[in-house]
């Protein structure tokens, strides 16, 4: 198994010569009314004897909501849970950053919400491109979602009379949103990361902090444990285990600017599916529209803001290219309302795809505002005229001060700019209902997985999705693969962990040896922009193509070019950066050749030769009803196609305008 | 071997460190950093009450030496007849004494313990918190020698120039009236001023009865107190520098 | 803007460390402070030395990875993390000393980054509620009223980023323990194991090695979050009549 030297660049393999393989089938989703499959998987799930558990490791790599969640559980009942990450706390996983809120189906405001409701909003979400039957569970398990965080002591919002308060979120017309001001995700963090800490100190749970995972170890077909970095050492080291579960988090980092945070990456995952592991529908991407621009060359992330700021600003450029005067000079009749005039009903509170990709369009046009062009004012000028200062402020106060924070500029006085970025990956490892992928033993939860968002995301149901993972979906399917599967010891003398240890150091090796000229950031920033402008928003084949051509041209480059100072036995962040970036470019590949495929437009991407005559997306159910899951061959990849069925919720187009 | 796994599982289950009862709550108490923190809190409060009423009687000193001399003999007499003449005194004075050992031996302590957890500075160094923050160690040690001073001159009369047995009106006058008596008593008494300032609010947040709409209010008073002590104790050397009381 | 940058190298926990000179120019005053050092470190790359090491992640001041003291100030001179502090509260020409966090309880690791783990110990000895999975009563179960919430959630603000340590001239972890205890002992659901909550927490973070508390007010100074002094009152209290 020498395939690393394909990192190399040396026998370039050509995606575009895929091939269509045997469909693929969720067969663990029992059969019968969506509304008992849940119960009845669990009720026919082997159990695990609770005295014979602590005699099964179990590897938990990340420790965000679906890993914290899921370390946490799995120590209570009795596991011996081994878990990484590569932050210096656990507590420091991306998940922490979500500011929204979390859905659940409780239905407190007597408004008409239910559990059919939130999974029926779920499946139209996500254009058409989920499971069902998943779905089905997330929103059942919504309502437990809430009971658990409150009981861990998460503060969320509440009324004067001591009782919960929602909110409705995305333009979802019930008010089922739990928040805690605009730090949820911080706090239902912390409350898995509490829950896991209790266990870490019990003993329960052995924690690898600053500790990568690099490598699955795969032994008679089945996972069995990784391989590691320590990221303070650089020693390489194998765990194993009877089972391993990612929670490693999406790939929205492959763009290089993102909203991820700056080391959210996607190496355990590719690495997996380098072992076998198939990736699904890698080009569903979600972009966020309400972002703070990027002001230079420099700018190393994106800044999410509230989308809830749509509900009362107006998004505007002026109507004629390469209009430099300051937003305050241009008049009325000379400033394009664009979603107001393309969307009448909707205005600028269209879904986050469309607003995104009108933004590009006219950014496109030249007609882009500040740095580069590249970006279009949100402006709260009439807000402040028809409300007062004084309410805007009470509503969107703390917005603006971290707009103002980051580019010094007032937004009560001059417009907000704004730009779409990538936020959210829905594609990931391809799961069965047990949430177990095509290597068995070897588990996705969280974002890492591609199971119920399909093809578009909802607000607020990322961080329900994380912890349904976690806390109540892996723990009783992780149990029955255990009571299930007979697995012998491997021995810590195993030939195969020698021979992936060793394929990990020689590519790290590998790198170092280069001593080029190229900073790992500078190829990840053109990586980064390529995909931008060829699989981001509204993609075409011949762009789609160009970066197909380009991106094994960049890695050849990258195996010439690319310059790492100092060792791999000790803390190296450069090391870390190119190493991620050599998966990065393969998955990158992966991603157009999805794209490519999927000649349809659907949920967050709109695929130019695919608009209705008005020019909106058109899905194509026929061709594409399916979630495409790719399987690694070292040459040129399989697709296997899991055709979806609807049984509850049927199909329709969306129309906005 | 199911046994001791399910002994195993049951632990996991409660509590790491549920307590098995500590073997008495004083000796936690001055076993953790914020419990001997407690304890300087209460004997520190101690000890400024004893001084507010110290400065009280020193007032009296603007009466002339009949009014003085007599306040200082009626001390002796609280208590009769219950108590013997001047037991009062002897049994305040070991509950004073047992004040300051305790909060110098915890101030030492904790101080140690202080240095230890940042044993290496930044570079660059940046003035950090008020003067009167800043000075509670030093501050201390100096009143700490000041009071050793201060009994030798004004209980025991060691040091003391006039040693007049009986009439402090005399003594305090002639200890004054000496560059060196008034200076030192002068200099600990905007010690004291200092430590009251930082040690009364703080004393307060460490008894955990400081809160967001009582912080101003004890900070207020905290300043209130210094100011008053520091102005009612520096009033006698004062005057009898100015030659109004001699 | 041209900056001159004076950073702590240190090459390991047992190697002595020192302030090393930079110059960087052509800095953007948009830039965030780490963005800055990502410029300094790209040369230095290509110089083929070892660039900066600092903790960093999400980069929008809520994951409490970053931090360092910044001329002598943790988070640098606004009152918000380093992530989020930008190039234009600096001047053209200034010599900036960039330094770890420093404290016992914190040793340094290489350059800028310090192991922080013993805060993550504190929480372990009983910065929790124990609500094993599944175990929960319906939300709506038990009330809480708005002021507990609220208080809860001022506490509950804590990043976890050590920069009150750091600030203090004890090294002390009163006011991150207490963010915890207050967050958790003031609302219903952590009433159960109040006592033993603030016992254990105290013993970790005395156990740890980290300094006492002398009331200097520098760790709220220093705090992103504004976590306020008055918390250390509160677990004072809590521990008190614990």
């Amino acid at each position: 198994m020498n395939d690393h030297h394909t990192n190399a660049g040396e026998a370039p393999m050509s995606y575009l010569d895929y091939t269509v393989g045997e469909p693929i089938a969720d067969t663990r989703a029992p059969a019968g009314p969506i509304e008992q499959r849940w119960d009845r998987r669990r009720f026919e799930a082997k159990l695990v004897n609770p005295a014979n558990r602590r005699k099964h490791r179990v590897i938990v790599v990340g420790t965000g909501l679906a890993g914290g969640a899921a370390g946490a559980t799995l120590a209570e009942q009795g596991y011996h849970v081994v878990q990484f990450c590569f932050q210096d706390s656990p507590r420091r996983a991306h998940s922490i950053a979500a500011q929204g809120g979390i859905n659940a189906a409780k239905n407190y405001r007597n408004d008409g919400d239910s559990i059919r409701r939130l999974f029926y909003d779920t499946v139209k979400g996500g254009d058409f491109r989920a499971r069902e039957s998943n779905v089905h569970r997330l929103a059942q398990v919504s309502v437990e979602i809430i009971d658990q965080c409150v009981a861990q002591g998460v503060p969320f919002a509440r009324e004067y009379g001591g009782l919960l308060d929602t909110r409705s979120f995305g333009g979802v017309q019930v008010s089922r949103t739990f928040y805690a001001r605009g730090q949820t995700g911080q706090q239902l963090l912390l409350g898995a990361y509490q829950a896991l800490s209790r266990q870490i100190a019990a003993g329960n749970v052995e924690l690898h902090a600053r500790t990568e995972m690099l490598d699955l170890i795969v032994v008679d077909g089945r996972a069995r444990g990784i391989v590691a970095r320590d990221l303070v050492t650089g020693e390489i080291t194998s765990h194993l285990a009877d089972a391993v579960v990612l929670a490693t988090g999406g790939y929205g980092n492959v763009f290089y600017l993102s909203t991820n945070a700056k080391n959210s990456n996607a190496t355990a995952i590719w690495r997996a599916h380098r072992r076998g592991a198939y990736f699904a529908n890698p080009c569903f991407t979600q972009i966020h529209p309400t972002c703070i621009p990027r002001s230079g060359d420099h700018q190393s992330k994106l800044t999410l803001m509230s989308e809830s700021l749509r509900n009362d600003g107006r998004i505007w450029v002026p109507k004629a290219k390469g209009d430099t005067r300051p937003p305050g000079q241009i008049p009325e009749d000379e400033r394009d309302y664009y979603l107001e005039r393309i969307y009448p009903a909707f205005g600028n509170l269209v879904p986050r795809d469309i607003a995104s990709r009108a933004a590009k369009v006219v950014c496109d046009e030249g007609r882009g505002v500040g740095p580069g062009g590249q970006g279009v004012y949100l402006d709260f000028a009439d807000a402040i005229a028809r409300l007062g200062r004084a309410a805007v402020e009470a509503k969107y106060g703390n917005l603006f001060e971290m707009y103002q924070r980051i580019t010094a500029e007032d937004p009560y006085t001059v417009p907000m700019r704004i730009y779409p970025a990538i936020h959210y990956t829905m594609g990931g490892l391809w799961v069965d209902y047990d949430l177990q992928t095509t290597v068995p033993g070897l588990f996705a939860i969280g974002e890492a997985n591609f199971s119920d968002h399909g093809a578009n995301r909802l607000g607020a149901s990322a961080l329900m999705q994380g912890l349904a993972d976690g806390y109540f979906v892996l723990p009783p399917t992780l149990n029955d693969y255990l009571g299930r599967t007979r697995l012998d010891p491997v021995p810590a003398d195993h030939p195969e962990l020698a021979e992936v240890e060793a394929e990990v150091t020689d590519r790290l090796h590998l790198i170092l040896a280069v001593d080029g000229d190229r900073t790992p950031d500078s190829f990840h920033r053109e990586l980064g922009e390529l995909l931008w402008d060829n699989c981001g928003m509204a993609r075409d084949e011949a762009g789609l193509r160009h970066a197909l051509a380009r991106i094994p041209e960049l890695r050849a480059e990258f195996w010439r070019r690319i310059k790492v100072p100092g060792t791999g036995a000790e803390l190296n962040q450069a090391l870390e950066k190119a190493n991620r970036l050599v998966d990065y470019f393969e998955l990158a590949e992966l991603m157009c050749l999805d794209a490519l495929h999927r000649s349809e437009s659907c949920g967050g991407h709109f695929r130019t030769e695919s608009a209705t005559p008005d020019g909106e997306a058109a899905r194509r159910d026929e061709e594409f009803s399916y979630a495409a899951a790719w399987e690694y061959t070292g040459d040129a990849p399989v697709l296997h196609k899991e055709e979806l069925l609807f049984e509850h919720v049927h199909p329709t187009q969306r129309s906005y305008a | 071997m199911l046994m001791a796994s399910a002994t195993r599982t049951n632990r996991a289950n409660r509590t790491p460190a549920a307590p098995g009862r500590p073997p008495s709550r004083a000796a936690a108490l001055w076993r953790s950093s914020v419990g001997k923190k407690a304890v300087m809190a209460v004997s520190g409060l101690l000890m400024l009450a004893y001084l507010v009423a110290h400065m009280l009687g020193n007032l009296k000193v603007f009466f002339g030496p009949d009014d003085l001399n007599g306040y200082a003999h009626w001390l002796r007499t609280i208590g009769q007849p219950v108590l013997h003449h001047g037991w009062f005194l002897w049994l305040a004075r070991p509950v004073l004494l047992a004040a300051v050992v305790t909060h110098g031996v915890a101030a030492y302590q904790l101080s140690r313990r202080d240095l230890k957890a940042r044993p290496q500075q930044y570079v660059h160094r940046r003035r950090q918190s008020t003067y009167a923050t800043r000075t509670m160690r030093w501050g201390g040690v100096i009143l700490g020698l000041f009071v050793v001073w201060h009994i030798l001159d004004l209980t025991t009369l060691t040091v003391n120039p006039a040693a007049e047995e009986g009439h402090p009106y005399q003594n305090i006058v002639a200890s004054f009236s000496t560059w060196y008596g008034g200076g030192i008593y002068c200099v600990a008494m905007l010690a004291l001023g200092l430590h009251v300032r930082h040690g009364f609010w703080s004393a307060a947040q460490t008894l955990g009865v400081n809160n967001p709409r009582r912080d101003r209010a004890l900070k207020a008073a905290a300043n209130g107190l210094a100011l008053l002590l520091t102005a009612g104790f520096l009033s006698v050397p004062v005057a009898v520098m100015a030659g109004l009381v001699r | 803007m041209n900056l001159t940058l004076r950073i702590w190298r240190q090459q390991g926990p047992d190697t002595p460390g020192e302030m090393t000179e930079y110059r960087v120019s052509g800095i953007s005053e948009d830039m965030s402070f780490l963005e800055m050092l990502d410029t300094l470190n790209e040369e230095l790359i290509l110089r083929g030395d070892r660039p900066v090491a600092f903790d960093h992640d999400c980069r929008e001041g809520i994951c409490g990875a970053c931090g360092m003291v910044i001329n002598g100030q943790a988070h640098g001179p606004e009152r918000t993390t380093t992530c989020q502090l930008h190039m234009r509260h600096f001047e053209d020409g200034d010599t900036i000393d960039v330094e770890p966090w420093r404290a016992g309880a914190f040793p340094v690791v290489r350059d800028l980054v310090v192991d922080r783990s013993a805060l993550d110990r504190i929480i372990g000895s009983g910065g929790y509620i124990t609500a094993p999975t599944g175990s929960a009563p319906e939300a709506h179960a038990t009330a809480v009223p708005k002021e507990a919430a609220d208080l809860a959630f001022e506490h509950a603000e804590c990043i976890g980023c050590g920069a009150c340590v750091a600030a203090c001239p004890n090294g002390s972890a009163m006011l991150f323990t207490a963010a915890k205890v207050v967050h958790l002992n003031v609302l219903p659901q952590g009433a159960p194991e109040r006592a033993s909550r603030v016992r254990n927490m105290v013993g970790a973070m005395d156990a740890e090695g980290f300094g006492g508390c002398t009331n200097t007010g520098e760790c709220a100074t220093a705090c992103p979050k504004g976590i306020p002094l008055t918390g250390i009152a509160r677990l004072n209290r809590e521990f008190l009549r614990s």
